[in-house]
């Protein structure tokens, strides 16, 4: 077996019983980064030194716990007093954070080993990591290709097993989409179930932070550990978490399963063929296992895009206020001028020098649609049809148990495709951005491939539930990946891509 | 919001509330793609929206309260260490007032 191709919860089971240490777990991984993150761009730093004394603690029987010398990435966006966070902006490019995000002190408490950070679109704004101001992640199934956004960095590093599990956030799609075009799980569960501690703001009421895994049952069990209240993030919800929600192959219980599907989501001059195959296979495996197939209505659809636009880049506006060039952050080297015009001008030059094109766009956007005379016209109205949008959820489930549609349109895009263009760019999320609108959960899960180019792409299906059920909705999703299993196929990204060097002891 | 196009003047004034300073050919591009954004949300007027309760937060939790308890705030010297400058205990900003004070 080797440590950096097998599932989280086998190699966690695997140093739990001394089959394997984790500073020889460390070591090949950071082996494989080191093989493979020049050509992925993946990573944007590594927090190397910690690793190993971590690792060696935990060898040392000094850190226990369900995770206990399971190698994870995270996001940039996600604050560790190790290394840098710098939300892949050069604003935040030499920032050390006073404190760890509440979800990854939770992971490290279970004895989880941070490697480092992911890249991904600057404040998490894009579905490329072509916003990165650290330069784009590829795609391990073609280099050519992204890896989507923004949580690109950690989809590239899932897919080329470059941790055991990564870390992402969700905003209108950031896990979903990337996990979708990497074969990879990647799961946004509902707002309020992770804490955003910690986590640096894009857009407060749509943020979400979610998980990239190769198994189903690894995103259960890492959620069983994330959830819950925290009372340093006011939003977090107080509601239960169910002590076996990690139990991903339990019975589903509640009666009869209903898969609802929503027209909006089969338009197959949008979506790829093979997009539209593999939604009809996936209805198939339902409907063997004794499944109701429900259609239901979701006429709010086609509004997602432009409502979040709106809401998301009103919050920014006022989320990203926060780099003023004063108190952590670039500063401008460019002399000021003293007088009663000083300070704007070091935090009009700080920030027009700190920040990339895509998030000036967007705050400037979100200060438009807030500004006096158009509030009502664009603000106001956008959260009135957000409300509409998570009225159509409401009602359809009523009638279902969890939506099964396409996570995305298609497979991965060529790097440069759509650069120049931020409206294409943001049709990524046509099938993501009203879960987080409405709040519910939803799960990418690989869903098979689409030839392009003559290479198979990757591809996946989306199972969106209803808010804070996620059990059944792992649920549910775990009996099409137990018959599919297209998340343990891997990319082959070089020639050596097989010859691994790590050796592994005691013949595990 | 019916005639989606923004002005130039437009977009700076946005720049200004924003913060954020543009160079001319900044401002063009931003021009021509808020119009074209702005075109596209244009799409929400379709939808007739009277009477709907606006819906600013997914949780229609309000007013979270804390116990009335003193907490260990962030150290001083924490709060200072990403400063641009700094002058222990304070953040240090450019001179903003004349010689003769009295602003």
């Amino acid at each position: 077996m080797d440590p950096t191709t097998t599932c989280l919860i086998t190699l966690r089971d695997a140093i739990a019983d001394r089959k394997a240490s984790a500073t020889d777990v460390l070591d090949a991984y950071l082996a494989r980064i080191d093989r493979h993150n020049t050509a992925l761009n993946a990573y944007r730093e590594l927090i190397i030194d910690q690793a190993k004394q971590r690792a060696a603690a935990v060898d040392a029987g000094e850190v226990t716990g369900r995770l206990a010398g399971v190698p994870i990435a995270i996001k940039d966006c996600m604050c560790h007093t190790q290394g840098t966070t710098a939300c892949s902006s050069r604003i935040l490019e030499h920032y050390r954070s006073p404190f760890t995000a509440t979800v990854v002190t939770k992971l490290e408490a279970e004895g989880a080993v941070v490697l480092g950070k992911t890249n991904m679109d600057e404040f998490a704004m894009g579905s490329s990591t072509e916003n990165s101001a650290f330069g784009t992640s590829k795609n391990p199934w073609d280099t050519s290709r992204v890896p989507g956004g923004s949580s690109g960095g950690s989809s590239a590093a899932m897919a080329a097993d470059l941790a055991a599990a990564t870390l992402g956030s969700d905003t209108g799609g950031s896990i979903r989409q990337p996990a979708s075009i990497t074969g990879t799980v990647g799961f946004k569960p509902t707002y309020g179930r992770n804490s955003r501690w910690g986590l640096v703001a894009f857009a407060s009421s749509l943020d979400q932070i979610g998980t990239f895994t190769r198994t189903l049952a690894d995103t259960a069990l890492l959620s069983q550990i994330m959830f819950g209240k925290d009372p340093r993030d006011s939003t977090s919800a107080a509601i239960d978490v169910p002590q076996d929600l990690h139990d991903i192959d339990a019975d589903l219980g509640q009666g009869p399963l209903r898969i609802g599907i929503a027209k909006q989501y089969l338009d197959e001059s949008a979506n790829h063929p093979a997009v539209t195959k593999a939604f009809n296979e996936a209805l198939d495996i339902y409907k063997k296992l004794g499944a109701q197939i429900v259609e239901v209505d979701l006429p709010h659809t086609e509004y997602g895009i432009p409502c979040y636009y709106i809401v998301a880049t009103a919050e920014a506006s006022s989320n990203l206020a926060r780099y003023d060039g004063v108190h952590y952050g670039h500063r401008t080297t460019e002399p000021t001028p003293e007088g009663e015009n000083a300070i704007q001008h070091l935090m009009s030059q700080s920030r027009a020098e700190g920040f990339g094109n895509e998030v000036k766009r967007r705050i400037m956007l979100g200060t438009y649609a807030l500004s006096s005379g158009y509030y009502d016209a664009y603000y106001n109205r956008a959260l009135k049809v957000r409300r509409l949008i998570a009225g159509d959820f409401e009602t359809a489930f009523q009638h279902c148990d969890t939506i099964l549609c396409p996570t995305t349109t298609g497979p991965a895009f060529k790097i440069g495709e759509k650069a120049d263009d931020p409206l294409a760019m943001y049709m990524n999320d046509i099938y993501t951005v009203t879960a987080n609108l409405a709040g519910i959960p939803a799960v990418s899960v690989p869903g098979g491939f689409a030839e392009e180019d003559g290479r198979q792409l990757p591809i996946g299906m989306q199972f969106i539930g209803k808010a804070f059920d996620e059990k059944r909705l792992l649920r549910i999703a775990r009996l099409y990946e137990r018959e599919t299993n297209f998340g343990q196929q891997r990319p082959t990204m070089d020639p050596f891509a097989e010859q691994r060097y790590w050796s592994p002891p005691n013949g595990l | 919001m019916s005639n989606p196009t923004i002005s130039e003047d437009a977009v700076r004034h946005a720049a200004k509330l924003s913060r954020l300073s543009l160079t001319d050919d900044e401002v063009n591009l931003y021009t021509e793609q808020l119009a074209s954004i702005l075109g596209y949300i244009g799409k929400l007027e379709e939808l007739d929206v009277e009477g709907v309760r606006p819906m600013p937060h997914a949780l229609d939790q309000v007013n979270v309260l804390r116990s009335d308890r003193e907490n260990q705030g962030m150290a001083n010297q924490s709060a200072l260490a990403n400063a641009p400058d700094a002058d222990p205990p304070y953040f240090k900003v450019p001179k903003v007032l004349g010689d003769g004070g009295g602003a």
